[in-house]
């Protein structure tokens, strides 16, 4: 959405789009990897065996990584605004948590603290509200889908209560 | 007459007390999801997949139409309500609809879109009906090559979407293609890209891919730009009743938009986005108060928003018939299709023809229920749009998680779902479009399938790919959708170049 005047200007180069064609130029470079350990591992009866379709994407993503790394010296991408870490950090926080204490915790108190987190990172209200909050809704989802549905969502103490 | 008779049937089916249950449960959820900000169509469906898991086949995919067609009616509510489009399909909605909104009209722009969108529906419907089986006759006789030409066809139009960057539109779908290798390769049985990770060896789940790009992606992109966006809701003023100019400037903008939207959704190409961009120009230039346009002109929310759904229900007819879905929403409806089991394509017609015909017939009554709940429950949308954003985002990531783990209870995918959902947001935030991944995703694997059968075929000879005329001419299609572009900016700047001396 830049005008020709606008583009004229930043043409210095943007280092976060040369992480991004590093990035793919190194996903190119792992499919090609795991593609060529499948063909020598396997005799192939036909010429288009299992390696031919990952070795052709991995070929069309190098190419659109040089043409991301040219992009990105001549300043083609689009302005960015700058990030705010703090919500963000919260957000991922929250799910990074619920991830976490899953397996121990059960649904309920992980989504719980996944809901709080979240809120947080957008300004809600305080944890020692919100925590015990999203651990009440989580549990009343909870029922509703492992009673009303037959869905099998991880359980922990709270879920063995019931 | 024959799909006549069938569609009788298919109605038999759908209007039985337990289906109809089903599509006002479909379109009131869908609804419901639907309205709330930045959430469009395709992420209301994969993240209420989960509701639909226990049903059985009929009754899912009834209650999947009304979420369907519920999402689109709820993403044109807060589109003209909140200026916040879920999908790009809207934009126009949320362009027009929201300046007639902040003049005091949003309870007629509310109607014309609601009631648009019901005649667009109806005819459409009607339409797919009617065009489905032909279509599905010409699809028997095509043999594998021909289908490998039309996904990539899909994947060509699907990335290059008019006017956006070809080259990120590009790389969005690559990543989807190398997303689709993981997991058993069917034909050889090996495992790629799985790295020794018996829960890679199954693929990756478009449904979680959808969910964490989509609604995580979308939560952390708000979240990281949170303060610089003030986002106000416009109170509905003015009755929901359109005046008789109102009719008289709607009906044939409705007419018009349906007749744009259908044959466009229907080609097996992406972008639901062209009809109604196209759309709203035609009804500029036709208008006879051109200079209302982009001030809240009646017709520019009365047209686009028909087009989009007649193109929503024009985009079922590739689906059900070649198993080719062009939009994210679509790519939705195939996953849900795939689990149980079904592979919509010609031959869907003829083994499940009692589901399809049900499916069609369901969209007819999921639009019905649809225009009797909207109009006079709007005050009730209204009220979703008012939730506070932390308690809105928490709970879509709650909801989100929910689906996921439910479909599949493990650690595994859901860390799966945040990292794609951090892919989602590192794409948005660059200005990637993140649909093509999901296609790319969905559709790579059955592309790879379709080429190598063609290969098989012909004994390995890449001859056999450009045999058929269709494939050849899909061909040229594609290259012109890919070069087009490149030689336009080429024609421009040589003009422009005789201003500005070249660097």
């Amino acid at each position: 959405m830049t005008s020709p005047k606008e583009s004229e200007k930043q043409t210095r180069p943007d280092k976060a789009a040369f992480v991004i064609a590093l990035a793919l130029a190194g996903l190119s470079a792992l499919i090609a990897w795991d593609a060529a350990h499948l063909s020598s591992r396997v005799a192939s009866y036909s010429r288009i065996g299992a390696a031919a379709f990952p070795y052709a994407i991995a070929g069309i993503l190098a190419v659109l990584a040089v043409a991301t790394a040219l992009a990105a010296l001549r300043g083609k991408f689009p302005a960015r605004e700058p990030l705010e870490i703090g919500p963000l950090a919260w957000v991922v926080g929250g799910l990074v948590a619920q991830i976490v204490i899953l397996p121990f915790a059960g649904f309920s108190i992980a989504t719980g603290l996944l809901f709080a987190l979240t809120a947080r990172g957008f300004g809600g209200k305080p944890l020692w509200l919100s925590i015990p909050a999203g651990i009440v809704l989580s549990f009343i989802l909870y029922i509703l889908f492992s009673k009303g549905l037959q869905l099998s969502l991880p359980q922990g103490p709270l879920e063995r209560l019931i | 007459m024959e799909s006549f008779a069938a569609l009788l049937s298919g109605l038999e089916l759908a209007l039985q007390p337990m289906n109809l249950m089903y599509a006002l449960i479909g379109v009131t959820l869908g609804t419901a999801v639907g309205v709330l900000p930045g959430i469009g169509p395709a992420l209301t469906v994969a993240l209420l997949l989960p509701v639909t898991f226990r049903l059985d086949p009929a009754g899912s995919l009834i209650m999947f139409a009304g979420i369907y067609y519920g999402g689109m009616y709820g993403g044109s509510t807060s589109s003209i309500l909140l200026n916040t489009p879920g999908e790009s399909a809207s934009m126009i909605t949320a362009l027009e609809g929201n300046k007639m909104a902040r003049a005091g009209r949003g309870g007629p722009a509310l109607a014309t879109s609601a009631i648009g969108s019901f005649v667009a529906g109806t005819i459409a419907t009607a339409a797919l009906a009617f065009v489905a089986p032909l279509v599905v006759e010409i699809a028997l006789s095509f043999g594998p090559a021909d289908y490998f030409a039309l996904m990539v066809l899909a994947f060509t139009t699907v990335s290059s979407a008019f006017g956006g960057s070809a080259l990120r539109g590009l790389t969005a779908l690559f990543i989807g293609l190398a997303l689709g290798l993981i997991g058993i390769d069917l034909q050889t049985g090996q495992a790629r890209l799985a790295f020794g990770v018996p829960d890679l060896l199954d693929g990756v789940e478009v449904t979680t891919a959808a969910v964490g790009m989509f609604a995580l992606g979308e939560t952390m992109y708000v979240a990281a730009l949170s303060s610089r966006m003030n986002e106000t809701i416009e109170p509905v003023r003015g009755s929901v009743w359109m005046t008789a100019q109102d009719w008289a400037r709607s009906w044939k903008a409705w007419l018009r938009g349906t007749a744009l939207g259908f044959p466009i959704g229907a080609l097996p190409a992406g972008g639901a986005e062209i009809p109604t961009f196209l759309s709203y120009s035609l009804e500029k230039q036709l208008s006879r108060h051109p200079e209302e346009f982009g001030h809240g002109a009646i017709e520019g929310v009365a047209g686009p928003e028909a087009a989009n759904n007649a193109s929503a229900a024009g985009t079922i007819v590739p689906l059900l018939t070649l198993g080719l879905p062009t939009t994210a929403t679509a790519a939705m409806m195939l996953a849900g299709f795939q689990q149980y089991g079904l592979n919509p394509g010609p031959l869907l017609f003829t083994s499940n023809s009692d589901l399809v015909w049900g499916l069609i017939a369901s969209l007819f009554v999921a639009n019905a229920m649809l225009l009797v709940l909207n109009l006079p429950m709007i005050g009730l949308w209204v009220r979703m749009l008012a939730i506070p954003r932390p308690w809105l985002y928490a709970g879509i990531l709650v909801f989100a998680t929910l689906g996921t783990l439910g479909a599949n209870p493990s650690q595994f995918e859901l860390a799966m779902l945040a990292g794609l959902g951090f892919l989602g947001f590192l794409m948005r935030y660059f200005d990637y479009p993140v649909a093509p991944v999901i296609i790319g995703l969905i559709l790579g694997p059955l592309a790879e399938q379709q080429l190598r059968r063609a290969l098989a075929i012909s004994q390995g000879d890449p001859a056999a790919l450009v045999e058929s005329g269709l494939s050849i001419g899909i061909y040229v299609i594609c290259a012109l959708v890919l070069i087009g572009p490149f030689v336009m900016r080429a024609l421009s700047r040589k003009k422009a170049g005789e201003e500005v001396p070249a660097r």
